[in-house]
């Protein structure tokens, strides 16, 4: 395993009566990049500033690199941020801003002319030196920042929402130099965000957060199929959740039975320590057939009538109502029905199906006030 | 009306223009032109004026004869301004940044004695000043001032009236100019390792309170040598505790705009002002405002006043000139990203 470059134990913040950040535990490993993913007000920017040294943790404790930083000012911290919207220095220009932490740690001017270059090639700007903040473009100020970041070596790097205020096609393009340019100077990135496209595409491991704690931490694919809670099942794409009682097994897999009685097949693993649950599928795992058509052997299976289908070019998003009244998103390539006049019509009766090992299982949380901030499955 | 306004959309930014220029026109150029008009005089009240190219005489006279009042007021004007700017910059930089909920209350604060006359202000500043005023008389009773000793009637008083008079126009400009700083900007430069500015902060506090304690000293005719050693120790005792790397990299240049602003709001008028030294002052603190209010409404020697007045305007005119080119309009721009 590699060392540990951040470590939060038990950080607490509290601004007023408010809690921001709720007993937080974390280990982001040296190299990593890593994501802190939530809705606004969940307490990951907060989270940063505090790695960062901008906000003072109520309780707990920071490790940067082993050392105990929580009483740190942000200029004593080998940690540097880069921040929403850039904050790049406007009466300052692009090399100057660039050379800003190397001028403070007094490092003679030739090593800066050559880092500074150095940086300005790493992020595909050589010969912007001169410009101003104000005659470079969003994406450029990006790099700007990235670089200016980046160009003191720190041992962690702290990433607000970086890519928040450029336009989609931008963000995407970005994403992938992000990575590219992390891969290339192996520092750990700590990545706060709400776009969990984003986090997927770029984290080593994501800490989906919610209500100043995180939910569940892993990688994205573990994060996207086996979500722990309806709060990570909602907010990492899309879930359908369908209450239901466990009710033996069968083979390798256990038994849940859906207020209808239908029998749902889950990985056996998944139920463990678990009474009250919700049985999750997400949309592109269902397959659509004609009622009579056959099923796989040993595969989940509902029937129900499409209520909607909105066709989206690559896919067509469907809404399909089941027995007892749950609605259910499901997702077709429009491969083997390309055209529009072959696509399922809305009151046409159909036949769900997927694989058990493609079912999840959420617990039933008491506390309602959790399903208000679920997004629409 | 309408449709002759879309058929001519050109002539918009002139209608709007328009009041303002006519204004202008009315009550500045006409006026000016008027005066430099009368500057070219010759004659009095009762035998009546002729006018003469011959008489560009009269400038040259005028400078010579009211040269020490020309310098006076340069110099308090300077010294106003420096003040001023000491005052006005803590004072704002504490409402932008640590204002809080306060903050519209300590702006209303500072623009509250526009509420009363300027005139009554400075006459409030007679008696507070005046030899057996509240700051004098206690002093004077506890004997540690020497019966004798006055603030009335000096260039102190002066200094003090037009620093008092002009603090708003300082305080506001510079406030704008702080207030409109991303805060972001700052944690950006304290991300990026500015911290305490050591040496820096001492040196620059030591030279900048050296030199300007010194400047006022000169002006005050104290001990220069003494001012400046003063000057010294408080700028490097204030720079080593409140000056920032982030303050000397970030915030302050940042805030230029608002300085050569604020200082140009005050040297203008000060150069000018003839209230304070009239109120204040005496025979020997007069400024150049005074004698030209003195011919023109007094002795009626409307060709020496309308002299004064232009050789004024272009001693501003040179001074503004020069100072925008040294701060304003680079470090302005470069603010600006332009």
């Amino acid at each position: 395993m590699a060392p540990i470059d951040v470590r939060l134990v038990g950080v607490t913040k509290r601004f007023g009566d408010t809690l921001a950040v709720d007993h937080i535990d974390l280990e982001v490993e040296s190299g990593e990049f890593f994501s802190l993913l939530g809705p606004s007000g969940c307490g990951k920017t907060t989270t940063l500033r505090m790695i960062g040294g901008f906000e003072q943790p109520t309780e707990g404790r920071i490790e940067l690199q082993g050392e105990d930083v929580t009483w740190l000012p942000p200029y004593r911290r080998n940690v540097n941020t880069v921040f929403q919207n850039y904050a790049l220095f406007p009466h300052l220009n692009v090399y100057d801003n660039i050379a800003f932490g190397l001028r403070r740690r007094r490092v003679p001017e030739r090593e800066i002319r050559a880092r500074v270059a150095e940086m300005l090639r790493l992020v595909e700007l050589t010969g912007f030196e001169k410009r101003r903040p104000s005659q470079i473009s969003g994406g450029q100020a990006q790099r700007v920042a990235l670089a200016r970041a980046l160009v003191n070596r720190p041992a962690v790097l702290l990433l607000d929402e970086p890519l928040g205020a450029l336009d989609l096609k931008l963000r995407k393009q970005m994403q992938v130099e992000l990575k590219r340019i992390q891969q290339e100077v192996g520092i750990t990135f700590i990545y706060v965000t709400h776009d969990q496209e984003e986090a997927m595409t770029m984290s080593d491991r994501i800490a989906v957060m919610n209500r100043g704690r995180y939910e569940q931490l892993g990688d994205p694919e573990s994060l996207y199929e086996r979500p722990a809670s309806r709060f990570v099942a909602g907010f990492l794409g899309v879930s359908n959740l369908l209450p239901a009682i466990l009710d033996g097994t069968v083979g390798d897999y256990a038994v849940a039975r859906l207020r209808d009685d239908t029998p749902v097949r889950i990985p056996r693993g998944q139920t463990a320590g678990l009474s009250r649950i919700e049985v999750g599928v997400r949309p592109e795992k269902i397959r659509l057939r004609e009622p009579d058509e056959p099923v796989p052997d040993g595969h989940n299976t509902l029937t129900g009538v499409v209520r909607d289908a909105s066709y989206m070019g690559v896919s067509t998003s469907y809404i399909v109502e089941i027995r007892g009244g749950a609605r259910l998103t499901v997702y077709e390539q429009n491969v083997e029905r390309a055209t529009r006049s072959e696509l399922w019509r809305p009151g046409e009766e159909v036949r769900l199906s997927w694989s058990p090992d493609h079912t999840f299982v959420v617990p039933v949380e008491d506390d309602r006030s959790s399903d208000e901030e679920v997004p629409a499955a | 009306m309408g449709t002759f306004l879309t058929r001519h959309r050109g002539m918009v930014p002139y209608l709007l223009l328009a009041p303002g220029l006519l204004w202008l026109a009315a009550f500045y150029v006409y006026p000016a032109f008027q005066m430099f008009i009368s500057s070219f005089w010759s004659g009095t009240l009762e035998t009546g004026f002729r006018f003469s190219l011959e008489n560009w005489r009269t400038y040259p006279a005028a400078l010579e004869r009211y040269g020490e009042q020309f310098g006076r007021s340069i110099l308090y004007a300077l010294a106003a301004t420096i003040l001023t700017f000491l005052i006005a910059y803590p004072l704002a930089y504490t409402i932008a940044f640590r204002g809080g909920r306060a903050k519209n209350l300590l702006l209303f604060l500072v623009v509250a004695p526009f509420f009363t006359s300027f005139l009554l202000r400075t006459f409030a500043w007679k008696i507070i000043l005046g030899d057996d005023g509240v700051v004098l008389g206690p002093l004077k009773d506890l004997g540690l001032l020497d019966p004798g000793f006055r603030l009335l009637a000096t260039p102190i008083a002066v200094v003090s009236g037009i620093t008092y008079n002009f603090l708003p126009f300082m305080t506001l400009p510079i406030y704008v100019s702080l207030e409109k700083i991303d805060r972001r900007l700052v944690e950006a430069a304290q991300d990026l390792y500015a911290g305490p500015w050591r040496p820096g902060g001492t040196i620059v506090g030591a030279v900048v309170g050296g030199g300007l304690f010194g400047l006022l000293g000169a002006i005050f005719a104290f001990d220069v040598l003494l001012m400046v050693g003063l000057g010294a120790t408080a700028g490097a005792v204030v720079g080593t505790g409140f000056l920032s790397e982030s303050f000397a990299r970030v915030t302050f240049p940042l805030s230029l705009p608002g300085v050569f602003a604020g200082t140009l709001l005050v040297m203008i008028p000060a150069l000018g002002d003839y209230v304070n030294a009239a109120l204040l002052g005496n025979p020997s603190t007069t400024m150049i405002g005074n004698v030209i209010q003195t011919r023109f409404l007094v002795n009626a020697d409307y060709p020496t006043a309308s002299a004064l007045s232009f050789i004024l305007m272009a001693a501003i005119l040179v001074v503004v000139t020069v100072y925008a080119r040294l701060l304003g309009t680079e470090n302005a721009s470069a603010v600006r990203g332009i």
